[in-house]
């Protein structure tokens, strides 16, 4: 089967690749276009360690084929904050010690930015239910919660 | 070295991590974010059967794919002479460890590895499995631990006889070893007691949870010389499992640790290294293996499964004066359950005069059985302060002041042998009654339970290098994997003793040649034993710079002192030198400077803790919900307080996990039917409240900032504190795990029934 | 595998007809799973994703057109149809995470034919239907009659759902969905009761229709539902009726997720407990 051409943005750039029609996504991202900071926990959509942004909307890398990317615009972890400055949900997980081994935290950003982008003064409920998708072992997801909660307050103040 | 009271100014303060803004952004490389020109993708075949015969494995189709380069079976891996390799709070046997690496004539567990291949790609690989054909003949499994030590049970190994027990057996069983630790008189003590309690309970696997999948990356060439790059709990013990499993030098392999995504016990061992190091020489090029989650669960991992039997009795007064345990361990595919530790530490909070415990490791068909944070003791807990809770409830007295009559304190003897020093068992269980917690409402179907648990920790080998940059800064250079904050921890201790910014610290975790031996993180040892070497290190260091301050003023070391970052001349001129100006100066002072500290701490000191937990009850549909949770710990001293907390939570949370779902569920053919998070279901953050993290500080006489061990305790009282907390709510006792459902609707109806 | 993601329903119809092994592919988060484990091996997949019918929400006079790939996030998103349905909103608000609700469509749950699809029984409650297109023209039919078994549908070679058809609502009318799950997210339903009721003036239900999710080989219709609560205010004993009926209509099985015994009561306490829900909405009316 031969692979199949793919144009798409990822983080702002415009990319090409080629895929396996069973490629996912994730696969592309990792093994393809060298963006390892999506990770792979479970592959089937458990554990969302695998977020990413699909057209602002937040899906897992391994439920989507890569040849699906085909015109959409990509946003994975590196494409969040700038060089000069994380974005506060980063920001607030280090500061608030809000994550342990580290390997969950790309998804959570992503899953956490996208909240708040859609609802910038979630309640504690709130949070918990839309980070549901994003498992975390270390930290029993106390701090992870007050850091969203911190970057939601430092997201108001920086609009005011 | 031993505890000061001192005024600290970076201990006890919260800077960020300093491998933080890698950790948010996605540049943090993990095990399977390696990758080397050349690179041949493996996979494993693993069985499907609990336990089977292997007649004949044909790997020739597999072998003729165009893109295989490699496939192996057991024949190809060497058989080690034997021996055991400590792997932190277990002992690795190296010839079970190769039969679980790769089934040589028997699969023992659905999931055991048969064959591997390379392949120029993942997809190719996975074709390549389904070429390799396997004639099995399937044998009867047990899973049961109770099942498996009946005489007429399924066999798993026909040359195994029970240890340490009198006679010795004539006949094979799936019993590996009896383990006992007693004291005292139990007639005597029962005799005296007014009150009896026994009762039974038991567990299921459970499995660790970590959400990185094993992965690694091998490279071996033509000379012998290999690097394998992986995510694990110790470098230095993938390299030596290794080099055993293979046959090799220790200076053949360098193993170079990734970023490890969790572990909890269960990344002390090797699963994929030897295999991608064997599939590397036969194919030539560097090897990569990932796990799937479903590999993950079927074939590492879990904790065992158990039937424990808890009697306890107790004066009118509340005196426990006879304790008497059980318990039945699952070791998995081969011997070692942790069932030692849950000997030792089931009744370990209490100072009971006379015990008699006894533990029974056996083999069933599941994956060999390792290690999983405080192994063994929260299902020794979970039956003993069970049964504590009970007693409270028929002598009415209030359950934390029951457990604190019987605490240990400093002086009183362990169960395991050893008299304790200062440790923090009854401030904790002060500290838990005095909390806002205790004396909150609760309203229709809530209930509070509390629960207490105890576990030892351990120092053991930790070596440290601190490099004095020329402009002042530091490289600190240590050999322990950062699971959860050490970095942090450990340069915010070699901070403290320069006098310095953590900041100013720059840790790194380094490769298995270059720095000594280092054992693995684990056992609730890097902050406490690591941060000892890290200590002694720095004041190597500090030594240096004293003297080659004095060789710059032309004095003598003994006239200079150092603090807050800077050499001073204690008489004379009053003069000072800062890092920077001795460290510019070093190439001609005599070199530059480096302090090192390759050490076997000793001395961890145990950490006792108290949980308090609010759940309601559906009695209707049987859920449980946690509503509110607080933990009371003894950190000796809390080195980066947010870390601590976060330890404490996170184990609160696994314990939770495992209270209220999750388990090993397996069909009758013994295959595991719930391997994915799908349906082994880990707690997810709308599941838990905010976790209340009290950390006490009884400091541990045996490290200079009193640091006792934090990671492992937590996970020990939360299944009974669930348990009791569901008594609270409903009257009824769970005594097997989990607490799911369909279970606690159950015994609700048994109950109502009961009462006609 | 082939991948081809038409852009009319025309040219998917003869996609599907003409590839051997070919599946629909809407969210995917189905069969993604499906295809990662390896069995059964996929021909080829159709992506009805670029179809913009099948992505559509419409509000017309005779009720709702729901597109087969309208996602979850899509649905719960949309003020007037969660106003109108709310039962059939909340159960699609159910499956999965955040990120499962980006992708998961409506079509995907109920054609996967999993007996515990949880907007199965909302849209059965619903009345709902779905309008089929194949290669032999365009039918409509019950959702109730598209699942035959689990993972088993009634669609021929080539056909496909393409939208979901949910009448228009009258006043004082109402639905509610509830299942059970041992967390509170990312289980699949051990249990699931969706209720669907109409109110007089008085307060008296006038109408009721009951589906079941997950207590049988597919999502069932509680017949005697409207028998029992029509003509009442959810008394207690009727609730308990309804609850004794629902348990009495499971036939569910064994397994990892839970007992036979548990989901017969369990199903019949979540119909009572929906049913409380969609009659206070209903009220609220």
């Amino acid at each position: 089967m031969p692979k199949i051409h793919v144009s798409t943005t990822v983080n702002g750039d415009t990319v090409e690749f080629l895929c396996e029609t069973q490629e996912t996504v994730l696969d592309v991202l990792r093994n393809t276009l060298g963006l390892t900071g999506t990770k792979e926990g479970c592959g089937t959509g458990d554990c969302g360690a695998c977020s990413v942004l699909v057209d602002g909307r937040l899906v897992c890398g391994c439920l989507m084929l890569g040849v699906e990317a085909e015109g959409k615009e990509i946003v994975t972890v590196e494409g969040i904050g700038s060089p000069d400055r994380l974005h506060p949900v980063q920001q607030k997980f280090l500061e608030d010690a809000a994550l342990q081994c580290g390997f969950c935290t790309p998804g959570f950003i992503v899953a956490a930015k996208a909240l708040l982008d859609s609802n910038p003064e979630p309640t504690e409920t709130e949070i918990r239910y839309w980070l549901a998708g994003n498992l975390c072992r270390c930290t029993g997801y106390d701090k992870i919660v007050r850091a969203v909660q911190d970057a939601a307050l430092e997201m108001k103040g920086q609009q005011a | 070295m031993t505890y000061e009271p001192k005024t600290l100014k970076v201990v006890g303060t919260r800077p960020i991590r300093h491998d933080g803004a890698d950790k948010v952004t996605g540049r943090a490389n993990y095990g399977a974010d390696f990758k080397l020109p050349g690179m041949l993708w493996g996979k494993v075949l693993r069985s499907p059967h609990a336990h089977a015969r292997i007649r004949a494995i044909d790997v020739s189709k597999a072998k003729a794919l165009p893109g295989v380069k490699a496939v192996i079976t057991g024949g190809d891996m060497p058989m080690p002479d034997g021996g055991v390799t400590q792997a932190g709070e277990s002992a690795i046997n190296t010839q079970h460890l190769a039969k679980n690496l790769m089934a040589r004539d028997k699969v023992l567990y659905d999931g055991h590895p048969v064959a591997a291949v390379a392949a120029i790609s993942e997809s190719i690989a996975r074709e390549a499995l389904d070429l390799i054909e396997v004639d099995y003949e399937i044998l009867p499994h047990v899973i049961d631990v109770e099942e498996a030590m009946k005489p007429d049970a399924p066999l798993l190994h026909d040359d195994l006889f029970t240890q340490n027990v009198e006679p010795k057996p004539e006949k094979p069983s799936n019993v590996a070893q009896r383990i006992f630790v007693g004291k005292g008189d139990m007639e005597k003590g029962f005799s005296e007691a007014d009150i009896v309690i026994e009762r039974h309970f038991t567990t299921k696997p459970v499995h660790q949870g970590y959400i990185e999948p094993q992965a690694c990356v091998a490279n071996f060439a033509e000379d012998g010389q290999a690097v394998v790059w992986c995510s694990s709990q110790g470098q230095f013990l993938i390299r030596d499992l290794c080099v055993n499993m293979l046959g090799m030098e220790a200076s053949d392999l360098k193993v170079i640790p990734a970023e490890i995504g969790g572990g909890f016990g269960g990344k002390t061992t090797v699963y994929l290294e030897p295999l991608a190091l064997v599939l590397s020489h036969k194919a030539g090029r560097p090897v990569k293996m990932t796990m799937s989650r479903g590999e993950v669960f079927r074939s590492t991992g879990p904790t065992s499964g158990c039937a424990i039997r808890a009697k306890i009795g107790a004066l009118r007064d509340g005196t426990i004066v006879a304790a008497e345990m059980d318990l039945k361990f699952q070791a998995g595919a081969f011997p070692g359950s942790p069932v030692g530790a849950a000997v030792m530490f089931a009744t370990a909070p209490y100072d009971i005069p006379n015990l008699s415990i006894t533990g029974w490791d056996v083999c069933v068909n599941v994956p060999k059985i390792h290690a999983y944070r405080a192994p063994g003791a929260p299902n020794g807990a979970f039956a003993f302060e069970s049964v504590i809770d009970e007693l409270a409830r028929e002598l009415n007295v209030d359950p934390i002041d029951l457990r604190a009559k019987n605490s240990v304190a400093e002086g009183s003897k362990a169960p395991y042998g050893p008299t304790h020093g200062p440790l923090g068992g009854l401030e904790c269980l002060s500290a838990a009654k005095n909390h806002p917690h205790y004396k909150a409402n609760l309203g229709p179907n809530q209930g509070r339970g509390v629960a207490s648990g105890f576990w030892i920790n351990i120092g053991g080998q930790s070596a440290a290098t601190v490099v004095v940059n020329r402009d002042g800064t530091i490289a600190l250079v240590e050999g322990c994997p950062d699971i959860g904050g050490t970095r942090a921890s450990l340069a915010m201790m070699c901070a403290e003793v320069l006098g310095i910014e953590a900041e100013k610290v720059r840790p790194s975790v380094v490769d298995t040649t270059a720095i000594a031996f280092n054992d693995v993180t684990g056992g609730s040892r890097v902050t406490f034993a690591t941060g000892k070497a890290v200590v002694e290190a720095t004041e190597d260091a500090v030594r240096q710079m004293r003297e080659r301050a004095a060789k710059m003023w032309d004095i003598e070391p003994d006239s200079v002192l150092w603090r807050d970052g800077a050499a001073h001349e204690t008489g004379g001129e009053g003069r000072s030198l800062t890092i920077a100006q001795i460290a510019s100066k070093a190439a001609k002072t005599g070199g530059q400077i480096m302090g090192h500290a390759s050490i076997n701490a000793a001395g961890a000191g145990p950490s006792l803790t108290t949980h308090m937990c609010d759940v309601e009850v559906d009695r209707e549909t049987g859920r449980v919900t946690i509503l509110r949770y607080t933990t009371v710990q003894d950190a000796g001293k809390a080195v980066h307080p947010s870390y601590v907390e976060g330890q404490m939570q996170g184990g609160a949370a696994q314990g939770i996990g495992w209270a209220l779902n999750e388990e090993y569920i397996h069909d009758e053919q013994g295959r595991l039917l719930n391997a994915g998070f799908l349906d082994y279901r880990m707690p997810v953050a709308s599941d838990l409240p905010m976790i209340d993290a009290v950390s006490g500080e009884v400091p541990n006489p045996n490290h200079p900032f009193g640091v006792r061990g934090v990671g492992e305790a937590p996970i020990v009282p939360p299944l009974a504190a669930i348990s009791n907390a569901i008594y609270d709510a409903t009257g009824v006792r769970m005594r097997d795990l989990p607490f799911s459902p369909p279970r606690v609707l159950a015994a609700l109806e048994e109950a109502e029934r009961a009462k006609g | 595998m082939e991948y081809q993601s038409p852009a009319s329903i025309d040219e998917a119809v003869a996609a599907l007809a003409a590839l051997e092994g070919a599946r629909v592919m809407a969210g995917g988060t189905d069969l993604l799973v499906q295809l990662r484990s390896g069995a059964p091996r996929l021909g080829a997949i159709v992506d009805v994703k670029k179809i913009a019918e099948m992505c559509s929400i419409e509000e017309t006079a005779e009720g709702f057109s729901v597109g087969a790939a309208v996602c979850g996030a899509q649905l719960t998103g949309h003020d007037a149809f969660s106003r109108a349905w709310p039962g059939v909103a909340e159960a699609a608000g159910l499956i999965g995470s955040t990120q499962i609700q980006g992708r998961a469509s409506l079509g995907g749950n109920v054609c996967n034919a999993s007996p515990a699809a949880d907007t199965t029984p909302a849209l059965i409650a619903a009345r709902a239907k779905a309008e089929i297109v194949g290669p032999g023209g365009r039918r409509i039919v019950e959702v109730e009659k598209i699942a035959t078994g689990p993972g088993k549908t009634s669609l021929g070679k080539g056909e496909m759902v393409v939208r979901f058809l949910l009448p228009a609502r009258p006043a004082r009318a109402a639905d509610a969905y509830l299942r059970m799950i041992p967390r509170t997210e990312m289980d699949i339903a051990v249990a699931g009761a969706g209720v669907s009721l109409t109110l007089d003036r008085g307060g008296v239900v006038a109408d009721a229709r009951v589906g079941l999710g997950a207590v049988a080989p597919t999502a069932l219709v509680l017949d005697q539902a409207a028998d029992i609560l029509t003509g009442t205010k959810l008394e207690d004993d009727v609730l308990a009726r309804l609850a004794a009926a629902a348990g009495a209509a499971a036939t569910p099985i064994d397994d990892k997720r839970g007992t036979i015994d548990y989901r017969r009561k369990v199903v019949g306490v979540l119909a009572k407990r929906a049913a409380l829900i969609a009659y206070q909405r209903a009220g609220e009316r």
